[in-house]
């Protein structure tokens, strides 16, 4: 089923496609281009989640024989169908990277039924051997980690003890990052506590702010956060004299000063893994996860308030994480109401599937999740 | 301090730091319903003035040349409303709608090389230089932009109660039939107090990205400009009363975060809630089944 808009773009492909002796599909058209097709739920440079994606979509463009196709702002409803439809039809792309987290249950998987011939690969979901389609798959970096060194950073660089996390939702990937942070911070210093402040959704700008000052208000002096866009969050922050962590990508050009450092995606090591298996011909993976060792992830360049004595510490954590198996969640470990969530002994290192449905936040957390 | 002066001084800093876009929108929206029309494109006219201002100020580096341009841009928009509204048979709240997804449609695809420069802001005012505690002296770091607003709700209350060009819009709004045999062109009246009202919420749009939250992005205004019409009916097309909607809204919106910092932590969607339960509230409790609103203008009617 065809809808206005993929008809519109529909009369230009066509165009095309006759000018290249009336060959009905651009897949046709040049043997040996590989059409991939990137969506975005929000505008691609919102200094976030969605910049960090199309950035390594940029830098695949410079691969020989690569054709991109992009969507930004695209909901996470039937819209999303739609245009992973009209990517394969009228584009000829043959291989698809829906990048939000709403986009994988049931819109990805329907589409992926419907045609069987084209890879999907989506990131955040939780792909199952005996549950989704084998075309289908998904990848994802271990980015807490990365959270747990900003925490060391502001760990050091906190004068209060007191830190902020501005969150969006309390999902469990959101709760790893927030108890990472703590954890790294009171791995400095065990006073510290850390202050969450929910908004409620990926994207309201207003609501960053207030809660930014608020958390000022209280006397908070280094944040950091997870929302898609954290440019206000950094701003507002910076304009109170807080310190700040990054998330998602490296926003120190909007806080020179104040900005430690930064939890960054480094896609482009996943993409290029998957886009070299397709031209390879050899089968797509099709559950891939990595860290800090595997380039998924990256931090940004310390900031100057970062102490020598702090990138010294942070180094040698980060340089442990690279060597595989380093646990930020492990026993004993008390949630904030004062449960055992985690028994002495155990110890889940990034790779743990379990830390994919976390439904706490550790102790030192101020904050509730409902 | 005490966990319930914070909340307070979260409170008192919210309204003067959000209420300003909800007073400019609703202060203008007040204005063009008063002469008979209802412009729902305010939306879309906060959203493109926030644009407009904030690409004024990146590339002129002067952010009162950007107030400027937003209030022009918002001008220009709602002209176009009242332009079109002024033909037969259309529809003001169908038109409003269009005009609304016009105005964001325009400034996101204008708006998009704006999205990861830093613009020159707007100055503050420190009003809290006596105080100790940082809480308060930055709470009471207020945009001049605000008492601009304050001023111009003072202003528009006096021209509708003094002035001649005011009794002008008022007729125009209260009965279309008195203003003809007064031999005033209705349309003309409706057109200039749709453009005017459009670039006080063009203004505040440039609040937005230029003070407060202090960025241009597309998530920007996320429905303030709608609410900002709906505060119009709560303060009863009286300006003065708009100024007292939107700091009521402004407060209301500044507990959710305050509360989750001082522990209440739980139910924070339904703080978030509290500016939508508290407008509920009072125009429940001020409206009287079977009649008229109080204020409202007699041509004022959606079915038009």
């Amino acid at each position: 089923m065809l809808n206005r808009r993929s008809l519109l773009q529909g009369a230009t492909a066509g165009g095309a496609a006759l000018a290249l002796g009336g060959a009905l599909r651009p897949r046709a058209a040049r043997a040996g281009t590989l059409t991939i097709g990137f969506i975005y739920v929000g505008p691609k440079d919102d200094y976030g989640y969605n910049q960090a994606h199309a950035e390594a979509a940029a830098k695949l463009k410079t691969m020989p024989g690569i054709k991109i196709v992009e969507e930004e702002k695209v909901p996470e409803t039937d819209d999303v169908e739609k245009t992973m439809q009209s990517m394969i039809e009228l584009d000829g792309a043959t291989l698809l990277f829906p990048t939000s987290f709403g986009y994988f249950d049931p819109y990805m998987l329907r589409v992926a039924k419907k045609y069987p011939k084209i890879q999907f690969r989506h990131c955040g979901g939780l792909w199952q051997k005996d549950k989704h389609p084998l075309n289908t798959g998904s990848y994802f970096g271990y980015i807490g980690m990365g959270q747990y060194l900003n925490g060391m950073a502001a760990g050091y660089a906190s004068k209060s003890k007191k830190l902020g996390f501005v969150a969006a939702k309390p999902i469990p990937q959101v709760l790893l990052n927030i108890n990472s942070f703590t954890l790294g911070a009171r791995a400095v210093d065990p006073s510290i506590t850390t202050q969450v402040i929910f908004t409620g959704d990926w994207s309201m700008p207003v609501k960053e702010a207030e809660a930014t000052n608020s958390l000022a208000d209280q006397g908070v002096d280094c944040v950091t956060m997870h929302v898609d866009g954290p440019k206000v969050v950094v701003q507002t922050a910076a304009g109170r004299s807080m310190y700040v962590c990054g998330y998602h990508a490296d926003q120190s050009r909007l806080a020179p000063q104040k900005y430690l450092t930064g939890a960054e995606w480094d896609w482009i090591t996943v993409y290029r893994m998957f886009v070299t298996d397709m031209q390879g011909g050899s089968p797509l993976p099709n559950f891939v996860r990595g860290g800090l060792a595997e380039h998924f992830v990256k931090m940004s360049p310390y900031g100057p308030a970062v102490t020598e004595a702090a990138r010294k510490h942070i180094d040698a954590v980060k340089a442990e994480m690279m060597k595989g198996g380093f646990a930020v969640i492990k026993g004993p470990l008390r949630d904030n109401k004062g449960a055992a969530v985690v028994a002495a002994g155990t110890a889940y290192p990034e790779t743990a599937i379990q830390l994919e449905s976390m439904n706490y936040l550790v102790e030192g957390v101020v904050g509730s999740i409902s | 301090m005490a966990p319930a002066e914070t909340v307070t001084v979260a409170m008192v800093a919210g309204a003067l730091r959000v209420s300003t876009p909800f007073l400019f929108v609703s202060l203008g929206e007040c204005l063009t319903e008063r002469s008979g029309r209802i412009n729902l494109g305010n939306e879309g006219v906060l959203v493109l003035g926030a644009m407009v201002g904030y690409a004024t100020s990146y590339q002129t580096g002067n952010p009162w040349l950007g107030v400027v341009s937003a209030a022009l841009a918002g001008a220009l928009l709602g002209a176009a409303h009242g332009g079109i509204c002024s033909l037969a048979r259309v529809n003001d709240v169908a038109m409003g709608i269009a005009i609304m997804l016009a105005g964001t449609g325009i400034a996101f695809f204008f708006g998009k090389p704006y999205v990861q420069p830093s613009a020159p802001q707007l100055p503050r005012i420190p009003l809290g230089f006596w105080a100790i505690e940082s809480q308060v002296r930055s709470a009471l770091e207020v945009s001049p932009l605000f008492f601009i607003g304050l001023a111009a709700a003072f202003a528009m209350d006096w021209f509708f109660r003094a002035t001649r060009m005011g009794l002008r819009v008022r007729i125009v709004g209260d009965s279309a039939d008195a203003a003809r045999a007064l031999g005033l062109s209705i349309h003309r009246v409706r057109l200039l107090a749709t453009a005017a009202g459009s670039a006080l919420a063009g203004i505040g749009g440039s609040f937005l990205s230029l003070s407060y939250p202090g960025s241009w992005n597309e998530g920007l205004s996320s429905g303030q400009g709608l609410m900002a019409v709906a505060l119009v009916v709560f303060a009863r097309w009286n300006p003065v009363h708009c100024v007292i909607a939107a700091l009521i809204f402004g407060a209301s919106g500044a507990l959710g975060p305050s509360l989750q910092t001082i522990g209440i932590t739980k139910g924070y969607y339904l703080f978030y809630g509290t500016p939508y339960v508290v407008t509920l509230l009072i125009l429940a409790v001020t409206i009287r089944p079977g009649k008229a609103l109080r204020g409202m203008p007699g041509e004022l009617s959606i079915g038009r």
